[in-house]
């Protein structure tokens, strides 16, 4: 689950990170206020929406010379004006897809006068299973960029959970940041404090980039993203507070409330599978013959009827839709269940476009059956090759 | 030969009482009379578990006392999320030599906390979020459908539990049959990688050829790759057949599994699928014909 950028910072703000002073909004009347708690001269107006590239991204509305996501004001009344600009328009940027997203929320923030820009973020390290800072001095760019031309410039610095961040490893980072003077002293309540925090919230990832050293010497958190472990969101209630849907697509959401992996994608068969590696390989699977798959969809292993017929709504709903490929090989989920929900949906909303179903594993011969008896119009096929030509030739008609 | 378990390994239940646990039981029970040996409950110790076919278990309060009474050691845990990485630990401190951790959904940084436990300990750790191991014939521990495995010479390694199921199905129908199937399980935080399996797959004799089945995230499947070459200037080579889950997933986004994510211009399938071939695996382009690849590969 993600957040926004304003949420973030009160977050790290909680845990003694040095972050500006800044109000966040929803309405273009509210930017004057706003402004004027700020102390100024320089202000900052950010569009808050769950995707990075914010400052270079373009507004559809605003044709190609308007400035991006994110601005510089100097004075109330610029504030004002890019507020008007910006609210309920539509940003478009290196990674929210050529539909863009429309911006709802600003966050209006004291300016900063920037010495260095530097990259910071935490991350679990999975080849070593640890809490990891990966830094940079190469800030306020992208960081996969930094990492592909000059690896060299990213350090990575692995925490011993029992002992969490040694002074040692202050220094690990803060000489891999080229940090001295007040940055450093700065350096030696920060990350800590990030780590903390990253480790107290479950976070999956937290990246403050840029991290900056100011004129006057001293770090400051000028940008935070900030994701968080969903299967450790049951114990942070705070957290689920901060979800913002309107950033999410609505069919994930309906998923979610079931507890159903389910990701959105542009094809046009929907897929329901069991098991995440085999949900993959199907669509891996249509691809290769040709098409393409409009959702990864993983009901799981404990799935009952309900949820079944639940995945099965969500993925017919979808307009894009043309066909409909269910894959099951029954370790703990058994193929009655599966062909139990599927035909209680069928009944339920209907069927206008071809569905093949793979069944294979735990209760096999009971799930042909029960669809067999169903009377509806499915196509049985006998393997996961059978099952995706079938689809495909159904679709190519 | 097998490798990890045989018809000897004895087996313990954390979580028997619960749903989860005693269909599985009953399952392993079923399968060739699996040794499963006892049931954990910190409140119902002394008590007795009864299967729906009036199969029985002895319940303990504690993983120390069951070993101690039984002589287990392994393990498996179907404890939901929230208590399932004390249960890892518990295993742990009581010295079970291999722990097999089915449940999904456990928080990254509990696994970073077992992951420190488990750092100079007597213990390996199979998962979590995995369908667990099965030696045909010998002993199922998990949750993979006992019914299509046959006794035979591939070693099995994956970290998607239905595709273990496929690569079983598919090497079953050609003939060829399971020395071993581990599933390594889906979380980027786990206890045993590619690299560990594969090297108990070179060092058995029985295994004569292995199948592995990786997905996009992370580098365990490139690492596995470099080791393999490595093991080939020993002399130490198999015959292999490979596939990785995951070409078609757009960038940034979690698919289902926990550690299936490409993120940070890492762990895309392309460039785990180029270290695998480099490495001598042939990889199949569809995951139906992991069998007949398998078997084009000893064909040579």
């Amino acid at each position: 689950m993600n957040i926004h950028e304003y949420q973030a910072k009160a977050l790290l703000k909680g845990y003694g990170a040095p972050v500006a002073a800044g109000v966040p909004i929803l309405k273009v009347e509210e930017a004057e206020a706003a402004a004027r708690s700020l102390p100024g001269p320089l202000y900052v107006v950010k569009s808050q929406i769950h995707a990075g590239g914010r400052g270079k991204g373009k507004f559809k509305e605003l044709g190609p010379d308007a400035k991006g996501g994110v601005r510089l004001a100097k004075s109330i009344e610029e504030v004002v004006a890019h507020a008007k600009d910006m609210l309920g328009n539509t940003l478009v940027t290196a990674q929210t897809g050529e539909a863009g997203k429309q911006v709802n929320r600003l966050y209006i923030e004291d300016g900063a006068d920037i010495d260095r820009e530097l990259y910071c973020s935490i991350l679990v390290d999975r080849s070593v299973g640890r809490v990891a800072f990966v830094v940079s001095t190469e800030g306020g760019m992208d960081i996969e960029a930094v990492a592909h031309d000059t690896p060299e410039k990213i350090h990575t610095i692995a925490i011993d959970p029992v002992a969490g961040v040694t002074a040692d490893d202050v220094t690990k980072i803060s000489n891999a940041l080229e940090l001295n003077g007040a940055a450093a002293e700065d350096a030696k309540s920060l990350f800590p404090a990030l780590y903390k925090a990253f480790g107290e919230k479950d976070m999956a990832l937290l990246e403050v980039n840029p991290l900056i050293v100011m004129k006057d010497g001293h770090l400051r958190v000028l940008d935070a993203k900030m994701s968080f472990d969903g299967n450790a969101l049951f114990r942070h209630d705070d957290v689920k507070a901060l979800r913002d849907e309107t950033e999410e697509d609505a069919k994930e959401i309906e998923a979610s409330k079931w507890d159903l992996a389910y990701v959105a994608l542009d094809g046009n068969i929907g897929c329901m599978v069991n098991g995440a590696g085999l949900a993959m390989a199907t669509m891996d699977i249509i691809k290769l013959y040709g098409k393409e798959p409009a959702n990864f969809c993983d009901v799981g292993g404990g799935a009952g009827k309900e949820k079944v017929a639940a995945a099965f709504k969500i993925i017919t709903a979808d307009p894009k839709v043309e066909g409909i490929l269910v894959n099951i090989f029954g370790g703990i989920m058994k193929c009655d269940v599966i062909a139990e929900g599927v035909v209680a949906a069928v009944q339920e909303v209907g069927l206008k476009v071809p569905l093949v179903v793979r069944l294979e594993g735990t209760n096999v011969e009971l799930g042909k059956k029960i669809l067999n008896e169903s009377g509806l119009a499915i196509t049985a096929a006998d393997d996961l090759d059978d099952a995706a030509k079938k689809i495909v030739a159904a679709i190519n008609g | 030969m097998s490798i990890l378990v045989n018809k000897d390994t004895k087996v313990l239940v954390q979580g028997l009482t619960g749903k989860t646990g005693t269909f599985h039981t009953e399952q392993a029970l079923a399968y060739y009379g699996t040794k499963m040996v006892g049931g954990i409950h910190p409140k119902k110790g002394g008590e007795t578990w009864t299967g729906s076919k009036g199969e029985s278990l002895p319940i303990y309060a504690t993983v120390a006392e069951a070993k101690e009474r039984t002589g287990a050691d392994a393990s498996v845990i179907y404890v939901p999320p929230a208590g399932a990485a004390d249960a890892i630990i518990e295993a742990i401190e009581a010295e079970i030599p291999f722990i097999t951790c089915i449940t999904e959904g456990i928080p990254v940084m509990d696994m970073v906390r077992v992951k420190a436990r488990l750092e100079g300990s007597k213990s390996r750790l199979l998962g979590p979020n995995c369908p667990g191991i099965l030696t045909p014939e010998e002993c199922k521990i998990g949750i993979m459908p006992g019914s299509i495995f046959r006794k035979g010479s591939v070693g099995i390694v994956s970290r998607s539990g239905t595709l273990t199921y496929e690569a079983v199905f598919q090497t079953s129908n050609e003939g060829l049959g399971q020395t071993t199937a581990v599933g390594i399980g889906g979380d980027p935080v786990k206890g045993t990688e590619f690299i560990d399996v594969l090297e108990m797959f070179l060092a058995d004799d029985a295994t004569q050829s292995i199948i592995m089945i990786g997905e996009i995230g992370g580098s365990a499947e490139e690492d596995a790759a470099q080791f393999l070459i490595d093991e080939a200037k020993k002399g130490r080579r198999k015959p292999m057949a490979g596939f990785i889950a995951g070409r078609t997933a757009p960038k940034g986004r979690t698919m289902g599994h926990a550690g299936a994510v490409v993120s940070g211009g890492k762990g895309d399938a392309e460039s785990k699928i180029s270290a695998m071939e480099a490495a001598g695996i042939k990889v199949s382009p569809s995951p139906a014909r992991l069998g007949k690849t398998l078997v084009e590969v000893l064909k040579g």
